[in-house]
């Protein structure tokens, strides 16, 4: 039995272990990979102590200082369920099953998925999450961007240079993102932006062919390699049980980071804390893990 | 004997470089395919994997998609 196990290893899950490791709690990380949403992040210039970082350099630093604690971490696992019976809070996983006096869920975000046809099975195959690490594979190809906040405009702007021609399919009117990315998108004459639009059907065999749209009433269909979906995050927490999540589907929880389980915390971007944002995510997995361990020194009492 | 390990991999992709840190830190010799160059390991990479995403890690004929430490380690052996 530990004392804590968290769910989670991006920013406020890592600060929640560095934080638990210190105050030499027994316990266990579980999570998909190491760094979460901030690998994904180019570049980040708001984060205390940095003017400029790469989110891929301040993943390193992160791991680094949590390395030193010698915390066990099982990476590549999913949490399929939490459960707590009497004091026991069982964890069981796609690989085992873990018991622990108290949890941290910090299991973050992640992307979110178009829901047609044809999308599910061609994941890898074409049709790809995240451009900062898929795009390159597509140099020379016709591509597709689906969406119209930053990400997918900065998507765009990527593959823009090494593509050979880029849709852009932008469910709304206009974009969202910041007009100074719209503009540098628009002088690419390879860029071609439907707006108002929406995406029906993905095509393809083993590997992604095309994709289908429609614009006002209208049906269209391109050929491409791949699809990069850009249409924002919804929060890892199928496993969490349904008491602990708002109508917004995130963890709820107070100031404490409590949530309606006693002894079982929140932390993060998968909570209902309003600002996503790194530095918060550490804040909060801090406090996380602190009211975590005043939990199980009552709790030992 | 020494193993053949190839890594498939782009220059931008996160996890393409923790997993190249993490083999270099258990001073593992690889080769390295920079796919969004090299359109020959591009397509032998999707061959082998079936897939499209990077990192791919190919330990003698052991294919690995993603950055897995664990199943990479079983496969080496470490």
């Amino acid at each position: 039995m530990y004392d804590l196990i968290i769910i989670g290893a991006g920013p406020a899950g890592i600060t929640a272990s560095i934080y638990a490791a210190r105050k030499k709690m027994n316990m266990l990380v579980i999570t998909k990979d190491i760094g979460g949403q901030t690998n994904w992040t180019a570049s980040i210039q708001n984060y205390t102590g940095y003017r400029l970082v790469t989110g891929e350099e301040l993943v390193k630093r992160f791991s680094e200082q949590l390395e030193q604690f010698n915390v066990p971490v099982k990476e590549n696992e999913s949490v399929v369920s939490v459960q707590k019976s009497g004091d026991v809070i069982k964890v069981k996983t796609d690989k085992g099953e873990y018991e622990s006096i108290s949890l941290v869920v910090a299991s973050g975000r992640t992307h979110r998925k178009l829901g047609v046809k044809g999308e599910d099975e061609h994941i890898g195959k074409g049709v790809a999450y995240c451009a900062t690490c898929d795009a390159p594979v597509f140099a020379g190809a016709d591509v597709a961007v689906v969406g119209g906040g930053n990400s997918a405009v900065d998507a765009a702007l990527q593959l823009a240079k090494i593509a050979k021609k880029v849709y852009v399919i932008d469910m709304a009117r206009d974009f969202i993102a910041d007009p100074l990315l719209v503009d540098q998108l628009k002088a690419n004459n390879n860029a071609e932006i439907y707006h108002d639009a929406k995406v029906t059907e993905i095509l393809g065999a083993q590997f992604v062919s095309g994709i289908k749209i429609e614009q006002e009433g209208r049906g269209y269909e391109f050929g491409v390699e791949g699809i990069f979906v850009e249409i924002g995050s919804v929060p890892s927490i199928d496993f969490a049980p349904a008491e602990m999540k708002s109508r917004r589907n995130e963890i709820m929880v107070n100031c404490k980071s409590e949530t309606a389980i006693e002894g079982i915390f929140g932390a993060g971007d998968v909570t209902d804390v309003p600002a996503k944002q790194i530095i918060v995510a550490c804040g909060e997995g801090a406090k996380a893990a602190l009211s975590a361990y005043a939990y199980v020194l009552r709790k030992r009492k | 004997m020494a193993k053949e390990i190839k890594v498939y991999s782009t220059s931008t992709c996160p996890y393409c470089a923790m997993l190249k840190s993490f083999l270099a830190e258990k001073n593992v010799t690889f080769t390295n395919f920079d796919v969004g160059k090299d359109r020959n390991a591009l397509t032998e990479m999707k061959n082998k994997s079936g897939q499209m995403g990077v990192p791919v890690t190919d330990i003698d004929g052991r294919i690995i998609v993603g950055f897995n430490k664990e199943e990479i380690s079983k496969a080496l052996g470490i």
